[in-house]
């Protein structure tokens, strides 16, 4: 398929005792934006890791087509030299790494450039530690800048706006809007409506599988009308999915 | 003073080749004292400190005196070498540290041919009123692990005093080390107590650092971030008390195992004599953080690659 940066065919994924993820299908085209949505705990997050494939999260079937390659055996190490990358909902900390330090990790980024890219400034935070003193939002915002010094052709956003200022979510939504002008792909995962509307299309993510995919306005209102309080419980899936 | 020439060029030598800087130890603005296993090379006294020495059996008696009022401008270079393959080194060194004075104190202490050498250090200091002084301590050992370092500090500040020890493994193996850092504090002082090792092959690692908060509002943490690779083994003894009205203290273990046979404990041991102090602990011991080690991977660092940049971070 034309521009198909990432094609996610029938992907399951269980631990011990439960099934998380129920047979996912999605494609993401280049430049394009999907949001997915989905209540707590139906596996919006598990998606993100199994697509980054993080130590435990191995499918048990399914595959992960990126750029044309099934990567489903490949470390995250190997996704990310391939362009693949995932920005976590609580970035982690590194004791004694400066931020400078952090944002040039893989030698070919400026990392005043990316602070510049994020709103922030680089005389300020080029030597500060990327630490628990960073607030949320400043620490979201080098999470980001961090994700762009890879050059990545996909990036996984996994609530990049939860715990954050209105100035820093407006700074990140402005970011995503000019990777999706630069060519790159987004994979959105929020629980923001303004957020999931910067998507070109809303996954609803229900009970580990996509119960409805479309236009941001109508998927939203679908959510609304059916997911505050999960309505489809007792329900036959066909039954939600012809509404 | 004895002629030393030849043995205090071998020894600058030997620090330019650990990254220093050899106008450290040979300019006349710069405090310093050049010790090579029992002999005292070199010292400089600069205004406001002065360095008396005489030697002892295996080592050196040294007594450093800051006058009140000073501040040392730059900080002042400690260099005690042992270069032969073999031996025991004692440095005795007292600290006094007048009121309202500032200065830092780097000490160099390298064993680069050590197949069995004994380091032993023990230090007395006193940080007088509103003063404040910084030991940094560098340790640059060869890779043979025949290196025993023992140093042993007991040390007072007097009230709004600030004292600041941190240990640092530069280069090379431990061998076997044993830190034991004690110190008293009256009201409004701090303290800050840092070790930074990292364990190689058989090394053993042995840390106490202790503090004794015993005037109101006085402050201090024990900190250490120790990495155990191959069969290292590291033990962490953080104590401190509270025994006056709003103190506060701190304890702060982080041990990382990376290595199959490596074994980490730490053991805090806090006390609090008085219903307005406080004192708290963490500790942290076992394996690379994954959730830090993922994040690497996700920017194309291999997982050996993350690891000694995490590594890197803790031991900095």
């Amino acid at each position: 398929m034309k521009d198909v940066v990432l094609e996610v065919k029938n992907l399951c994924y269980k631990t011990e005792d439960k099934e998380i993820l129920k047979g996912i299908n999605f494609v993401v085209r280049k430049g394009e934006i999907s949001s997915i949505i989905g209540v707590n705990g139906t596996g919006k997050t598990t998606l993100a890791y199994v697509l980054m494939g993080l130590n435990g999260y191995r499918p048990t079937s399914g595959k992960i087509v990126f750029n044309g390659k099934n990567i489903i055996n490949f470390s995250p190490t190997r996704r990310a030299k391939l362009g693949m990358t995932l920005a976590w909902q609580i970035p982690a900390s590194f004791e004694g790494i400066t931020i400078g330090e952090y944002l040039n990790i893989n030698n070919n980024s400026n990392p005043r450039d990316l602070l510049k890219t994020v709103g922030l400034n680089p005389d300020t935070y080029m030597n500060r530690y990327v630490d628990d003193k960073l607030s949320g939002g400043e620490r979201k915002r080098i999470e980001l800048a961090s994700v762009l010094s890879i050059n990545p052709k996909l990036i996984i956003l996994d609530e990049p706006d939860s715990g954050i200022d209105m100035t820093s979510i407006n700074v990140i939504k402005r970011i995503i809007k000019n990777l999706k002008k630069n060519g790159t792909s987004v994979v959105l995962i929020t629980h923001s409506e303004a957020m999931a509307k910067l998507g070109d299309r809303l996954l609803l993510l229900c009970n580990g599988k996509f119960v409805k995919e479309g236009p941001p306005d109508i998927v939203t209102k679908f959510f609304k009308k059916h997911c505050k309080k999960c309505g489809h419980i007792g329900k036959i899936e066909e039954e939600i999915l012809n509404e | 003073m004895n002629d030393y020439t030849d043995e205090f060029k071998e020894i600058v030598r030997a620090y330019e080749r650990i990254g220093g800087n050899r106008n450290d130890i040979l300019s006349k603005d710069i405090g310093s004292l050049v010790i090579n296993a029992d002999r005292v090379l070199e010292k400089n006294d600069v205004e406001g400190l002065h360095i008396k020495y005489r030697k002892i059996k295996n080592g050196v008696s040294v007594k450093v005196y800051v006058d009140k009022n000073s501040v040392i401008n730059y900080p002042v270079h400690l260099c005690f070498g042992m270069l032969p393959s073999q031996g025991t080194q004692i440095i005795k060194s007292d600290f006094f540290i007048g009121d309202n004075s500032r200065v830092k104190f780097i000490s160099h202490c390298f064993f680069p041919n050590a197949k069995r050498i004994e380091h032993i250090m023990k230090s007395l200091v006193r940080v007088g009123k509103n003063a404040e002084m910084s030991y940094l301590e560098e340790h640059y050992h060869s890779n043979s692990g025949g290196t025993f370092v023992y140093p042993k500090v007991i040390a007072h500040i007097d009230s709004g005093g600030k004292l600041l020890e941190e240990f640092k493994l530069i280069r090379g193996r431990v061998g076997n080390l044993d830190i034991d850092y004690e110190v008293s504090q009256d009201s409004k002082s701090s303290s800050e107590l840092l070790a930074k090792v990292c364990g190689k092959k058989t090394d053993s690692i042995k840390i106490r650092e202790a503090i004794y908060l015993n005037g109101p509002y006085a402050s201090g943490i024990a900190k250490s971030r120790i990495v155990l690779t191959g069969s290292s083994h590291g033990n962490v003894l953080g104590e401190v008390e509270g025994n006056a009205p709003h103190t506060r203290g701190h304890v702060d273990c982080h041990e990382i195992v990376h290595g199959r046979n490596a074994v980490a404990s730490s053991t805090p041991r806090i006390s609090v004599n008085d219903p307005l102090a406080r004192v708290t602990h963490e500790a942290a011991i076992g394996r690379i953080n994954k959730k830090e080690l993922e994040t690497l991977m996700a920017r194309g660092l291999t997982e050996n690659e993350a690891i000694d940049f995490i590594i890197k971070g803790l031991l900095r």
